[in-house]
């Protein structure tokens, strides 16, 4: 029978999948001979969405691009009865043909292995793939000590940020003291540019779940939390219908399928607070607390939540394990570099012209995953940085970009690996301007336990917004650098202690741009607004939009005749810039 | 905010778990739509948490609002990969629609207006949610519409 699905999570439904979805199922319903109408998660294809994929009998799969509900009786008369495929509208084919082929044949899936092609909502369609086979065989073998070689042999690292090896991890928390230990699965997600979390649980809930429970067998745990962020509705919803399948079926509950072993999960919503990705903290909001980081040690492997040992991993780190134990060391780490093993999953954004997820093995550069897979950047325009590891991390510039992924290289570069979001920027982004909105993004989300992160980060936004608004003075550069390494070393958690990266990395990279800012008081990227002088050129034709635009009537003129903006009136708004039909407005 | 299972307010037991605080101040959110200050009294008389703490947890965390907020929330993404695809520019005409900065709620308790980092969906960057439903690929002025059929009523 004919198969088609919709691409239904977050990302498909913002750009209209439920629309679509409706317009299938109303033409579907006309036809004589049925087809099953499914709901999948993400392929990752976010800029395609909406996204609607056709499998026939032939046994080949369809994918077509921005299907909005104007599209759906075309594809459904064409491909559905007339079996024959909408050529113009093809974005991939199981067969290798479409478009957009080269954005998933360069990919390498194992956490993404099900996304896209699975209905997250039903459990029998996550056990047809090979499903809770991995948990069978470790539950069989009944040796917990194995699971942890094999996923320290895997060399499989935490993909939250850090990077420490996971199987290391575990069995510090196996051979900590004390009989109930906890298993925490970090789905905050508060990297701003970050969604490889939110896709993969919203995709694939049944592949962290297994992993968790996997864990907490090797380590000796009966409870599990998932700490996912409230703005995650999606997310909450699929996990919380895969939880409650999972116990029907057994692998969640007292005994799990026959074994001595049990396992519980609970949801545990965050409340909005970016610091509450930190461990400690995390912890410390599971406990009903103000999210408020702790010195480390003890580690959370010997004092964890409730003061018991607890082994906390990132989402995608769990999705990993299943295959791992399924596919053997091996298979994981022969892919990647010496000390990076296995796949990366990154969320590409920003300016690059195919935005959405890629999960690519490690070890390849960043020209390849920007221009191979994601088809460069977009409307053509020059490449400049990419920011990796958000908040902490930093801004790579285009010079760069034959960086390979692994941790240790993308660490040289001042940057970090990060969770995974990989923002994109072009000529027309302002290198002081980021940097200005990760401090404010950090000195807003400063839990204000450590002075420097609390007060530094503060002083260094000001520095910057001065920066940005034409007031930066002589010496601000040296002011940010020291503030920055006061920062580093006199704050308590990762927060504080990276904050400065965004400030440290643009000014290695892009220190002309804070100097044109701060001596010629101009914005080389021409985005900073208080540094900006709108002009009429010759071009005008004196249409008098412009003139009717301007909210502050700094635009004088007569019809037919050329305009002028009294400089004086002007609040440097850019709306004549954004009506003008004849690229007669310039800005400088 | 969604809707809430799971517990029931009055007879939660708090045997140890103090971790119950979150989840029942989110549930009191959800229902009131903020967090008015008899449910935070009722809170500590039935948990024993002492209201200072409980004053300390609500007012930690973003989530949590001690103010009401109108019938429809705006959510406007700032995070990375919106910013740079021009949030700004989409906040400041949404705020100019409404008549009302970041934070505020219009007169008629129909709208309030919030930044956000990070819906999650930057590929569709910038983006903006207005109570569950989420909106992307926004310039200001589709931003404005899309605020305009919710005042229209064509949309809730
Ligand atoms: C400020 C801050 C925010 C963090 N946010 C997250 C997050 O959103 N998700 C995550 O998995 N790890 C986050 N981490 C890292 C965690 O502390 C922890 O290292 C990680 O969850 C461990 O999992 P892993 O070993 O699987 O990477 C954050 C760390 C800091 C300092
Ligand atoms: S940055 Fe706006 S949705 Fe992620």
């Amino acid at each position: 029978m004919t198969r088609v699905t919709v691409g239904y999570s977050t990302c498909g439904i913002a750009a209209g999948a439920e629309e679509t979805y409706k317009a299938l199922e109303a033409r579907l319903a006309t036809l004589a001979e049925p087809a099953e109408l499914l709901r999948t998660g993400c392929v990752g294809m976010c800029y395609q969405e909406p996204l609607v994929e056709i499998g026939t009998d032939d046994g080949v799969r369809y994918l077509y691009g921005h299907v909005s509900p104007d599209k759906v009786a075309r594809l459904v008369d064409e491909h559905v009865t007339g079996k024959t495929p909408v050529a113009d509208w093809l974005v991939w084919t199981s067969s290798g043909q479409g478009t957009d082929a080269a954005y998933l044949a360069r990919q390498h899936r194992i956490v993404l292995r099900n996304c896209g092609n699975i209905d997250p909502e039903a459990i029998d369609e996550y056990i047809a793939t090979g499903g809770y086979q991995a948990l069978r065989k470790v539950l069989d073998a009944k040796d917990p000590e194995a699971v942890i070689n094999l996923v320290v042999d895997s060399g499989l690292r935490g993909r939250g940020g850090a990077g420490f090896l996971t199987g290391m991890k575990w069995r510090f928390t196996r051979m900590a003291p004390g009989a109930e230990k906890f298993i925490i699965c970090n789905a905050d997600e508060g990297d701003p540019g970050a969604f490889m979390d939110r896709s993969v649980l919203e995709s694939d809930p049944h592949a962290v779940l297994e992993g968790m429970i996997i864990a907490g067998f090797a380590i000796g745990a009966d409870h599990g939390y998932i700490y996912v962020r409230a703005e995650y509705p999606k997310a909450i919803e699929r996990l919380t219908i895969a939880i409650g399948q999972a116990a029907e079926r057994g692998f969640l509950g007292d005994r799990i399928l026959g074994s001595p072993h049990s396992f519980h999960v609970k949801l545990k919503e965050g409340a909005g607070a970016f610091v509450c990705g930190e461990e400690t903290a995390l912890m410390m909001s599971i406990e009903g607390k103000r999210g408020m980081p702790r010195v480390r040690p003890p580690f959370p492997a010997t004092k964890g939540l409730w003061e018991k040992p607890t082994s906390i991993n990132n989402v995608e780190t769990f999705a990993n394990v299943p295959w791992i134990v399924l596919n053997g060391a091996k298979a994981f780490n022969t892919l990647g570099t010496a000390n990076s093993k296995g796949t990366k999953v990154f969320a590409m954004a920003g300016k690059v012209r195919h935005g959405g997820l890629v999960e690519v093995p490690m070890g390849i550069t960043i020209r390849e995953i920007v221009y191979g897979i994601c088809g460069g950047i977009r409307d053509d325009r020059q490449f400049k940085a990419v920011q990796m590891g958000g908040p902490s991390g930093g801004c790579i510039p285009a010079e760069l970009q034959d960086t390979v992924i692994d941790y240790e290289s993308i660490n040289k570069t001042g940057a970090i690996m990060g969770s995974g979001g990989l923002v994109v920027m072009d000529d027309t982004t302002c290198m002081v301007d980021v940097a200005r909105f990760f401090l404010e993004f950090t000195q807003r989300e400063s839990c204000g336990k450590c002075t420097f992160c609390r007060i530094g980060t503060k002083r260094m936004l000001e520095v910057l917004t001065r920066i940005t608004e034409g007031e930066g003075r002589d010496g601000d550069i040296e002011l940010l650098e020291e503030l920055a390494a006061r920062t580093k070393n006199s704050s308590l958690c990762g927060l504080g202690q990276t904050a400065p990266n965004p400030v440290l990395t643009t000014l290695k990279y892009f220190r002309s741009e804070y100097e044109a800012h701060i001596t010629n008081r101009k914005c080389p990227a021409h985005n900073c607004q208080k540094l900006l002088t709108y002009t009429i050129t010759d071009d005008c034709s004196g249409c008098m939009l412009c003139l009717k635009a301007c909210p502050a009537g700094a635009i004088t003129g007569e019809r037919k005749k050329r305009h002028v903006i009294d400089q004086s009136k002007c609040t440097v708004c850019g709306e004549c810039y954004k009506v003008c039909n004849l690229g007669a407005i310039a800005k400088d | 905010m969604h809707e809430h299972r799971a517990y029931n307010f009055k007879n939660m037991h708090f045997v140890g778990e103090e971790g119950q605080l979150i989840p029942l101040l989110q549930q009191a959110q959800a229902e009131d739509g903020y967090l008015r200050r008899e449910r935070l009294q009722e809170i500590h008389q039935v948990s024993g948490i002492p209201l200072a703490h409980i004053y300390g947890v609500a007012t930690f965390y973003a989530q949590f609002r001690l103010k009401p907020v109108g019938k429809y929330l705006l959510r406007v993404c700032h995070g990375t990969a919106c910013h740079v695809s021009g949030a700004v520019e989409l906040s400041q005409a949404v705020e100019k629609h409404l008549g009302i900065p970041n934070g505020e709620t219009t007169p008629d308790r129909m709208f309030s207006i919030e930044t956000v980092s990070c819906l999650g969906c930057c590929s569709l960057a910038p983006v903006l949610m207005i109570n569950n439903a989420t909106f992307g690929n926004l310039s200001p002025s589709a931003a404005v519409k899309v605020v305009k059929k919710y005042q229209k009523g064509e949309r809730s």
